[in-house]
């Protein structure tokens, strides 16, 4: 196989060893495609320089959409003519993230085509990203997208696209349906996602259970974990089974978080009120133990990244609520709910306010009757210890009353 | 709502394509009716149905940044092997979905032939999830998909085996805008500038709005000033945490600086519930210089965390657990790192990390 046109000794060092190569398939791409070769000699610039070569920001869209499409424009586009433009589409996956060969295969031709023949399978939210198109192609590269049945994603101030764990299709500790509630919400919120009108962005990503394999508690302004309400499911043979392979006790009972198990003379037993769902035991003996039968998902807000005032992960605001039955009503709690939060936000929030920073800085108390949810332990890990109360009440003696008055 | 355009119509507003029509049948007729799993090698796992239908998944490494004809080999190896259909996870590997157990050992084998490492399951280290790094951003402090390579090729053994006391979850953000979230990983690193941003004077009042300007600092480093006659903005040096925000919101204040910019390393964080409540990671090491094209003071910071904690944690114990466990003390002291001012927080809100009690382990 060709390299690349340009000299990159740095880069061609990492086109060694074991792992599998991005540099070699920058160079597969360039093949192909004469811009992404550009790319190539801008990023070997970059390992010289220790410095990026690109230019902040620059306009780059579809007509109707303000969002989806990620300008890029390099600051060496004498040396890489290839790079002037080199722009992102950001391309809403499909829920779970499966595909067909066939639709993978178009995906290809259709970036080879108007494209620099280069994908990131997937961006860390969750779409598909297309990279190295000019801004006379988005069209077409947009239009033979939705030909195919993808849409554009979400970026800048708007909804993010959402994304969800694989669930209920390849994981039995799914407690509601990601995939449909991810794609329901999607649905519903396109204009939410294509043209942005937030003070800042909104991630909403779904997770199955507690595990959290897509990460939604530490990334998602609205977080959905699935969990289960009354007992977890245990078979006592197969507990039995996993007796012969480890210690029970040391492994599984001694480290739940709440000391909520026992495993004495063979039988183990919980005492589910107690239970926090942390799934360590399940995960340990994923034959023996299985969530309960009540399923329904958990609600946690505000989680972020460090801009602008600092990290955070979401807090409990709903700490159990029947997404089963709501998806039989097209998830009307959830989108009310949703509605409510975007309302205060819109009304309460700054510019590049995420929802967390907007909760924090007007009080939990005040964000939840605004939202018309009641405060419940849950969402505390415990009561206040300072005595800095703004009741909002007062009573008055009668006469002061009257003297007022008078 | 579709618009017409020149006589065709424009597709706009449609959404993601339907999931349902991209589900393997097995999947179809089994959603929902998983009973449980089994790991049956590293990087390889069944899933048992109510139906007694089994799923083998093999779970193979990319590299994220993938070429065209990467997708057409992995499309042909799907038709091959999975009747045409595969998936990716939350953490860019491919999973082929298999209903013949004779299939998996051909299919390995290919997937190996084309380069690819088949892993990341159970005990062992995950693929680091990671940004655009200088192959595609203007803000970042380092290269993500270089450092992240030089990481992998060097802890390749991590990912095909499962030898490590629980999963590592590493990940890698290339500025502190941290796309990707990294900030709750096992190992966390994140390129960081060092130096306040350069105002380019003459250009604040072209390019930027001045009061959202002053709004992005967390820290209230950025001050109206005129310079020259023009409406520009000052820099307070004692204060700036080197964040970069303003930056994202004024190209005007560019903050890239190669003697300075470089990657800190953050542990002991996690997003799963199990056991112990999902946690950010901490800081271990302030600042490593960029050194391309291997990163060379980045990986034997990485490799001392991985062998601290291969040697020091018990079975089942996550970074952070163990960490927990020992105290931090003893991390730095097995470790080597140096503790610093910089490791106190001082922060919004950073006085509450202070240990309010006579517990050292002396
Ligand atoms: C032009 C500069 C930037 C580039 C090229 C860039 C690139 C990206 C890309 C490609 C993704 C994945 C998107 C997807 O899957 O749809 C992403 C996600 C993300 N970006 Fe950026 N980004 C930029 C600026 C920013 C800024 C200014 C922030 C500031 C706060 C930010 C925070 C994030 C976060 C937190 C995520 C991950 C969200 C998640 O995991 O759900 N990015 N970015
Ligand atoms: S989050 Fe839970 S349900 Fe979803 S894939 Fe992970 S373990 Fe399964
Ligand atoms: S799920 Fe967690 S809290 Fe509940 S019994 Fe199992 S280990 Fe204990
Ligand atoms: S983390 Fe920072 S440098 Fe890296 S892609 Fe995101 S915004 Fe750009
Ligand atoms: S880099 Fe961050 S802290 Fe420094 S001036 Fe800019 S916004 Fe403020």
């Amino acid at each position: 196989m060709a390299g690349t046109k340009h000299k990159t000794p740095l880069l061609d060092d990492l086109k060694e060893g074991k792992w599998p190569s991005f540099v070699k398939e920058l160079e597969r791409a360039a093949q192909k495609s004469p811009r992404t070769d550009d790319l190539i000699g801008l990023l070997e610039k970059s390992y010289r320089d220790h410095i990026p070569h690109w230019k902040h920001g620059g306009m780059a869209g579809v007509k109707g959409y303000g969002a989806g499409i990620v300008g890029r424009f390099s600051d060496s586009p004498e040396d890489f003519p290839g790079t002037q433009e080199y722009h992102t589409a950001r391309i809403n996956q499909i829920e779970g993230f499966f595909y067909t060969s066939d639709v993978l295969r178009k995906l290809a031709d259709i970036c080879d085509e108007h494209a620099g023949g280069l994908f990131n399978f997937h961006g860390s939210t969750g779409d598909i990203q297309i990279l190295g198109f000019k801004q006379k192609e988005a069209e077409e590269l947009f239009q033979k997208c939705a030909q195919l049945g993808f849409d554009l994603g979400g970026s800048g101030s708007a909804l993010r696209t959402p994304s969800c764990c694989v669930g209920p299709a390849r994981c039995e500790w799914a407690n509601y349906d990601t995939l449909h509630v991810t794609d329901n919400l999607t649905r519903e919120f396109q204009n939410e996602m294509h043209r942005p009108t937030f003070n800042y962005k909104f991630k909403i990503k779904c997770a199955g259970c507690p595990n959290d394999c897509i990460a939604s508690g530490a990334r998602s302004d609205l977080s959905i974990v699935g969990v289960w309400k009354d007992n977890i499911r245990i078979d006592q043979d197969q507990v039995a089974e996993y007796a012969k392979k480890f210690d029970i006790k040391k492994y599984v009972v001694d480290k739940c978080p709440t000391h909520c198990m026992d495993y004495t003379d063979d039988k183990l037993t919980i005492d589910d009120s107690n239970c926090v769902k942390c799934m360590h035991c399940i995960n340990s003996m994923p034959k023996a133990l299985r969530p309960g039968l009540q399923k329904g998902a958990q609600i946690r807000i505000g989680a972020k990244v460090p801009m602008v005032q600092g990290p955070r992960l979401g807090f409990i605001l709903v700490p159990f609520y029947d997404i089963n039955k709501d998806k039989e009503e097209d998830y009307t709690f959830l989108k009310d709910l949703i509605q409510k939060i975007w309302d205060f936000w819109d009304e309460y929030g700054t510019s590049r306010e995420r929802i967390g920073e907007l909760i924090q800085r007007v009080g939990v108390g005040n964000f939840l009757e605004a939202i018309e949810l009641e405060p419940l332990p849950e969402m505390v890990e415990h009561p206040r210890a300072n005595p800095f109360i703004k009741f909002e009440e007062y009573l008055v003696a009668d006469e002061e009353e009257e003297s007022k008055e008078g | 709502m579709p618009d017409v355009d020149k006589g065709t119509v424009r597709i706009t507003d449609i959404g993601p394509p339907n999931y349902e029509n991209f589900l393997p049948p097995i999947i179809k007729k089994n959603y929902g009716k998983w009973l449980y799993h089994e790991i049956l090698k590293p990087g390889v796992m069944v899933h048992v149905s109510e139906t007694k239908d089994k799923l083998y998944t093999v779970r193979v490494g990319s590299t994220r940044i993938v070429s065209s004809d990467f997708v057409r080999d992995i499309s042909n190896l799907a038709d091959k092997y999975c009747n045409g259909y595969l998936r990716f996870t939350t953490r860019n590997n491919l999973e082929f979905l298999l209903d013949k157990e004779e299939n998996i050992e051909p299919l390995i084998k290919e997937v190996q032939a084309l380069g690819f490492p088949v892993g990341g399951m159970d005990h062992s280290l995950g693929n680091i999830v990671h940004t655009q790094g200088w192959l595609h951003c203007h803000t970042s402090a380092s290269d993500a998909s270089g450092v992240v390579k030089a990481l992998m090729d060097e802890f390749y053994d991590y990912f095909v085996g499962d030898k490590l006391p629980a999963k590592v979850r590493m990940a890698f953000a290339c500025c502190l805008n941290m796309c990707g979230s990294v900030g709750a990983s096992d190992i966390a690193i994140v390129g960081m500038h060092r130096r306040p941003p350069t105002v380019m004077a003459d250009r604040v009042k072209d390019l930027c709005e001045i009061p959202s300007t002053i709004a992005a600092c967390p820290v209230d480093a950025v001050r109206p000033k005129t310079i020259n006659g023009k409406p520009s903005v000052e820099i307070d040096e004692d204060r700036c945490v080197f964040c970069g925000n303003c930056y994202t919101v004024c190209p005007a204040l560019p903050i890239a600086d190669p003697l300075n910019d470089g990657l800190a390393i953050f542990v002991g964080g996690k997003v799963a519930n199990a056991r112990t409540k999902p946690t950010f990671s901490k800081l271990a090491v302030p600042w490593l210089p960029n050194n391309p094209p291997r990163w060379p003071e980045v990986i034997e910071a990485v490799r001392t965390i991985l062998e601290a904690y291969k040697d020091g944690a018990r079975r089942g114990e996550r970074v952070s657990e163990w960490i927990e466990r020992i105290g931090w003390p003893k991390f730095f002291k097995i470790t080597g790192f140096e503790f610093t001012k910089y490791h106190i927080d001082d922060f919004r809100l950073g006085e509450a990390t202070m240990n309010y009690s006579n517990y050292a382990r002396l």
